[in-house]
């Protein structure tokens, strides 16, 4: 009888929870602001309601007894509650934040970011193409930030009072000892790397992570890109030059390989437009590259880039030195560049990241003056051996530990007319360092870098830190402090090696602001300098200075349609005694004010993108030996002021993606003047000017898809 | 024999609450999909409503793809009809996490790999200067493994002739060549037996209209 019961109720158990019951109530955030389109129900049943505009909810339900209430809505953590259904219940749910990757704090102190996807960066990769007057050259492009100086006169990136040499280039972590085209006197030879190499683009301005040593002011990390999603085929050709280009992704889709050439020449171009001094020999450019990439697991890739080019160009100038006489520069270069890395996650949170780079730069130079002196034959060489490996470990939710080293091999070769001077650097590096999340509001960057020189046989430690709090979903605050070594550079180090590291110091404070489609940060910073390297009666490292500024950026994608423009400003104090300078003053590659302004204008209609950038900044001082040592460096060149125009127009071409770009750097002609050469009599002086003052460019560029079974899937 | 009347009883009171959840499952199902058939609940957050609804019968079956797929379905869509572009990843998301699911209980599905395609289709919108390439591409070939998997399935045409249809010239669109899509959709769609009563069966009608633009 007990059984009889028991099999009843069994038998009628899905019966007896007929009978419904209404759930009813409100649904608000931790303000009490009401929350529509939640989705609410009773778990595991089909019984549930959207809630309204004013929160509310209502629905009936057979569930009875002990039940769980759900809440979902994007955005929003989600809610589950225990109930006991007996009548008419009115539940009332307050739903909070997700606290989800996008709005988790991320350092931020001195470093611009561009990347693909995710999270919300102020540029991306593309911006850096479609910049106007910065002819695809990532470090153009990066002189429309805040931060960066116009130094168009010189090689590398002038950053926060530093010089070129105080920016230092990673690729996939490891230093680049050549990134810059070797150039002619006063003009400086663009990146030697293609933006579209690259997926994310970092530069940090200072206060930058431990995993990077030897720039004293600033670091440009490049990620390079990985698989390609098809296979593909690329040509190019401009006034300039013409290339072309494979990419083959392997059947297995785990795999691909690459290879390109280019072939650079500006005979024709300088034979329609004239350059201020003529070219001897016009500028010649061969350049080959080949990639592998290969994923060896679900989690590991292996990825290889080399690079070989050599550039052949000359120019005839009149000579300073003797009226009436022509001087006569023209250089052969030479360059290797090959990089090998693999990463791994090797369980339990680590992650191993390896790499193997080596590198050989040559460069043949030939000096006249013609018909008064003998020609002069210098020959200056480098290579650079490396090989870095990184350890990281996930620390619960966010929290990230990294460990590593790294070893460089350096040999610097030079000869000037028979003057040998030649140097072999091991240089060693350990580094840890750790992201700690406090809260998901709240991280702190501690870690620390050990590096031993042995040409300068001393060691140093280097600390850093930052700190940055977000105050609300799309804006945080940050603090950023750190100490940075670096080598003296190549051309002392070649005389004299008894110098010591020399030291910038960085204090970084910045608040920005990021949202879809708004971009503000203000940053103030202090640097301080010390052991710069000193010339005269003897090289030393004992040179001191200082840096400070504020800086802005604001960036708008919305306001006017179809239009996405940033605005740059940079102010910057400082002064600095070192070289031969008498004592601190403001360095000839430092403005104390500098704008840019990047406008870039789409028209959906016909496909067209226009860009205009205009970068301005007040005069740098020069150095005029007939002014008594007082006045060192006291007078200025003139404001300096440049309007870049593009326009790409997209189409396709049967079956090729392609790109019609014309642009055309400093359109208007505006004249600039960078600095002067006095004789050494001091009685002529030259302008230091752009060889090309305007450059124009045309060219177009075709990518086809190989995907045999697209075709057919078309053709059907 | 106690214990085996016992376990009859049993049985079938697990059967007839298994028959009870199955109708209940189909009735729900078809009154919801009855829904998406109507033109007038194809506004955006009217959407959205549907979807919580397929999620919710989803969450509670489990080992259903359909459910999951329609409310990834409506997700995509209600992304299509939103003014704001700021919405549009969000929803994609969503639309994203349903189709995983769905794919999870059925993988190799032709109908999910159309919906995939449209969750690419959809992001492209946001910043199509950035993203053309890469989500277009991802698109087109989701939609070329779906034609691999049922080349009977009229909406992968009917996509592949939209994508055609709405992209520039400039960029490899052509009307002409999307008319040729949509006619062997047609064809498809006559030829079309759903499965079920709940199983996917859109597009007929929007296919007809984009004709109809071409013509």
């Amino acid at each position: 009888m007990k059984h009889f019961n028991l099999m009843l109720l069994t038998m009628l158990l899905p019966l007896c929870m007929m009978g419904q019951q209404r759930i009813s109530g409100k649904i608000t955030d931790s303000r009490k602001r009401p929350l529509q389109g939640v989705n609410i129900s009773i778990k595991d049943s089909y019984d549930g309601a959207t809630s309204g505009a004013d929160g509310s909810y209502s629905f009936t339900t057979d569930a009875k007894g002990t039940q769980y209430i759900t809440a979902t809505l994007l955005g929003y953590a989600s809610q589950e509650q225990k109930i006991f259904i007996t009548g008419p219940q009115e539940i009332n749910i307050i739903m909070r934040n997700n606290v989800n990757d996008l709005k988790v704090v991320t350092i931020s102190a001195g470093s611009f970011e561009a990347s693909d996807e995710g999270k919300a960066t102020v540029l991306k990769p593309l911006d850096i193409v479609t910049t106007a007057g910065a002819n695809a050259d990532i470090v153009n492009a990066l002189k429309t930030l805040p931060g960066t100086q116009q130094t168009n006169d010189r090689e590398g990136l002038f950053v926060r009072g530093g010089t070129g040499y105080e920016t230092q280039t990673f690729i996939d972590g490891m230093m680049v000892r050549n990134p810059f085209f070797s150039g002619l006197p006063d003009q400086p030879g663009r990146g030697r790397f293609s933006p579209f190499l690259f997926k994310g683009t970092t530069f940090s301005s200072g206060g930058y992570s431990a995993q990077y040593g030897q720039g004293l002011s600033s670091a440009l990390i490049l990620e390079s890109t990985d698989l390609p999603q098809r296979s593909s085929y690329s040509l190019g050709a401009s006034v300039i030059g013409v290339s072309g280009g494979l990419e083959e992704l392997m059947r297995d889709k785990k795999g691909s390989f690459g290879v390109e050439a280019d072939y650079t020449h500006l005979g024709p171009y300088l034979g329609v437009v004239k350059p201020t001094y003529a070219f001897s020999k016009n500028p010649e450019i061969i350049g080959t590259s080949a990639n592998f990439r290969r994923k060896t697991s679900s989690t590991g890739m292996i990825k290889f880039y080399g690079y070989y080019n050599q550039t052949n160009m000359g120019t005839i100038r009149p000579s300073l030195e003797y009226p009436g006489f022509e001087e006569l520069f023209e250089l052969k270069n030479k360059n290797v560049y090959t990089n090998l890395t693999y990463k791994e996650s090797l369980g339990h949170d680590w992650k191993l990241n390896a790499g193997f780079s080596f590198s050989s730069n040559a460069d043949n130079i030939y000096l006249d003056t013609l018909n008064k002196t003998n020609p002069l034959k210098g020959k200056t060489q480098s290579q650079l051996t490396q090989t870095r490996l990184v350890l990281t470990k996930g620390l619960g939710q966010y929290s990230i530990l990294r460990l590593g080293g790294e070893y460089q091999y350096g040999v610097e070769k030079s000869n000037f007319g028979g003057w040998q001077a030649n140097y072999v650097d091991n240089y060693t590096a350990g580094f840890a360092e750790s992201d700690i999340y406090v809260t998901p509001r709240l991280v702190a960057r501690v870690g620390g870098r050990v590096e031993y020189t042995s040409i300068l046989a001393k060691a140093n430690v280097a600390p850093r830190a930052s700190l940055a709090y977000r105050l609300t979903a799309n804006s945080q605050f940050s603090l950023a402090y750190g100490d940075f070594y670096q080598k003296p550079e190549q051309q002392y180090l070649r005389f004299k090696n008894d110098l010591g590291f020399t030291k910038a110091t960085h204090y970084i404070a910045s608040y920005q602001h990021v949202s879809k489609n708004y971009t503000l940060r203000v940053e103030a910073f202090y640097k301080k300098y010390n052991d710069l390297v000193k010339t005269g009666r003897d090289t030393s490292t004992s040179g001191t200075g200082y840096a400070k500024g504020i800086e802005l950026f604001w960036r708008d994608r919305k306001t006017i349609k179809n239009t996405d423009y940033w605005i740059s400003y940079s102010y910057l104090d400082t002064k600095r005694n070192y070289l031969n300078y008498p004592f601190e003053v403001q360095p000839d590659f430092a403005a104390k004010h500098t704008l840019s302004i990047v406008y870039k204008y789409f028209i959906p209609a016909i496909a067209t993108n226009l860009g205009v950038t205009y970068s301005f900044s007040t005069g740098r001082p020069y150095y005029n030996p007939n002014l008594p040592v007082e006045k060192f460096m006291s007078e200025k060149t003139m404001t300096y002021n440049s309007v870049g125009f593009s326009a790409s127009y997209l189409t396709s071409i049967r079956k090729a993606f392609t790109i019609f770009v014309l642009s055309v750097s400093n359109a208007p002609n505006f004249k600039q003047v960078y600095g002067y050469r006095y004789s050494t009599d001091k009685l002529r002086r030259q302008e230091i000017v752009p060889n090309m003052p305007r450059f124009v460019y045309l060219g177009m560029f075709m990518n086809f898809g190989i995907d045999r079974r697209q075709d057919m899937i078309n053709n059907l | 024999m106690k214990r085996i009347l016992f376990s009859i009883c049993l049985s079938i009171g697990l059967v007839s609450a298994a028959m009870a959840q199955s109708t209940q499952y189909e009735g729900a199902m078809t009154r919801q999909v009855a829904m998406l058939d109507d033109s007038t609940n194809f506004a955006p957050d009217r959407l959205l409503e549907i979807a919580n609804t397929f999620e919710r019968i989803g969450a509670a079956e489990k080992t259903q793809w359909l459910p999951f797929y329609y409310a990834s379905y409506c997700y995509v869509m209600s992304s299509f009809m939103q003014k704001d572009n700021d919405k549009v990843d969000d929803l994609a998301d969503k639309a994203a996490v349903n189709i995983e699911q769905a794919e999870a209980i059925s993988p190799e599905n032709d109908e999910i790999n159309c919906i995939k395609s449209l969750i690419a289709t959809a992001r492209i919108r946001v910043d199509p200067m950035n993203r053309g390439m890469k989500y277009g591409m991802e698109s087109a070939d989701l939609l070329v493994k779906a034609n691999k998997i049922n080349q009977e399935n009229p909406r992968v045409y009917m996509l592949q002739g939209q994508s055609l249809f709405y992209t520039p010239e400039q960029f490899g669109g052509s009307k002409t060549e999307a008319k040729k899509k949509f006619e062997v959709a047609m064809q498809k769609f006559s030829s079309f037996k759903p499965a079920s009563k709940i199983a996917p069966h859109w597009g007929e009608g929007y296919t007809r209209g984009l004709l109809a633009q071409i013509k």
